[in-house]
């Protein structure tokens, strides 16, 4: 009688513990299962990092550790946007072993803006544009030997770029 | 239909850099549009960059990223002549992908 009821549950909870566990994987392991195919695959999108709110979140679902700050993570950003939805952001860093960078816009209704996996031989640096709802703290994150190192810097925006 | 994707890749001694646009709405799903409807999210989410059958970068993108989004990086390894590729694909399983030259 138990066992019957319980069934569903049991399957409910090993659905929720693959999808969990294959989010944490799609970045752990991305370099190397990503290599196989030909094209970009969604399925190595790391969903639940994008969808977390706050700073801590966002890192814990996407690379599982907690940060700290260092002053060897450049972060390039403009102090003053005119125009939220178009935001240069140049992370770069000396740090060696880099495996991946992140930005983080810690006002915007999800932290994540984007993240990069980095393979050996690729250079730890990047450049592109994000947008930005409303003033806020930028956070460049660089994963490094295995361990987060972030810079920070607050960027105003004049014209915030989720309004419609 | 013309490719979404445009790439310059330039070699120079060690390291080729990559400068790349695609030109998508990247929806956040946040925006409504004229009539106060909300304009579903729609954005890419993994953008790949191979060098000889090597991924050398993976862009992981949010809706946070910029409309018609611009990424710029570099790599070790690449020469003037090599085929650089560029896929990517978005939360709706639309996807493009593009072959360039490194130059």
């Amino acid at each position: 009688m138990n066992e019957v009821s319980d069934a569903p549950d049991q399957m409910r909870r090993t659905i929720l513990k693959s999808a969990v566990g294959f989010a944490a994987l799609g970045l752990a392991a991305g370099g190397s299962l990503t290599s196989a195919h030909a094209a970009a695959d969604a399925k190595a999108w790391p969903e639940s990092a994008f969808k977390q709110k706050n700073e801590a979140d966002a890192l814990k679902a996407l690379y599982g550790k907690a940060s700290e700050a260092s002053d060897k993570v450049n972060l390039d950003a403009p102090e003053i946007a005119e125009n939220g939805a178009v935001v240069p952001i140049a992370i770069a860093t000396t740090l060696p072993n880099v495996t991946g960078i992140s930005i983080l816009v810690l006002e915007n209704p999800y932290t994540l803006a984007a993240a990069y996996k980095i393979p050996e031989g690729t250079e730890p640096s990047v450049a592109s544009r994000l947008k930005m709802a409303k003033t806020s703290k930028v956070v460049a994150v660089v994963e490094s030997g295995g361990k987060l190192y972030t810079a920070t810097k607050e960027v105003k925006v004049t014209v915030g770029g989720c309004g419609g | 239909m013309a490719s979404t994707i445009r790439v310059r890749a330039i070699a120079s001694g060690e390291t080729t850099q990559v400068q790349s646009l695609i030109s998508h709405p990247m929806d956040s799903g946040f925006v409504k549009d004229s009539k106060g409807q909300i304009i579903p999210p729609h954005h890419i989410e993994v953008v790949e960059f191979e060098h000889a059958g090597k991924v050398v970068f993976t862009c992981l993108w949010g809706p946070a990223v910029s409309k018609d989004p611009y990424v710029k990086f570099s790599f070790k390894g690449g020469k003037k002549g090599d085929d650089l590729k560029v896929s990517w694909v978005d939360n709706k399983g639309q996807s493009d992908s593009q072959v360039a030259k490194i130059q």
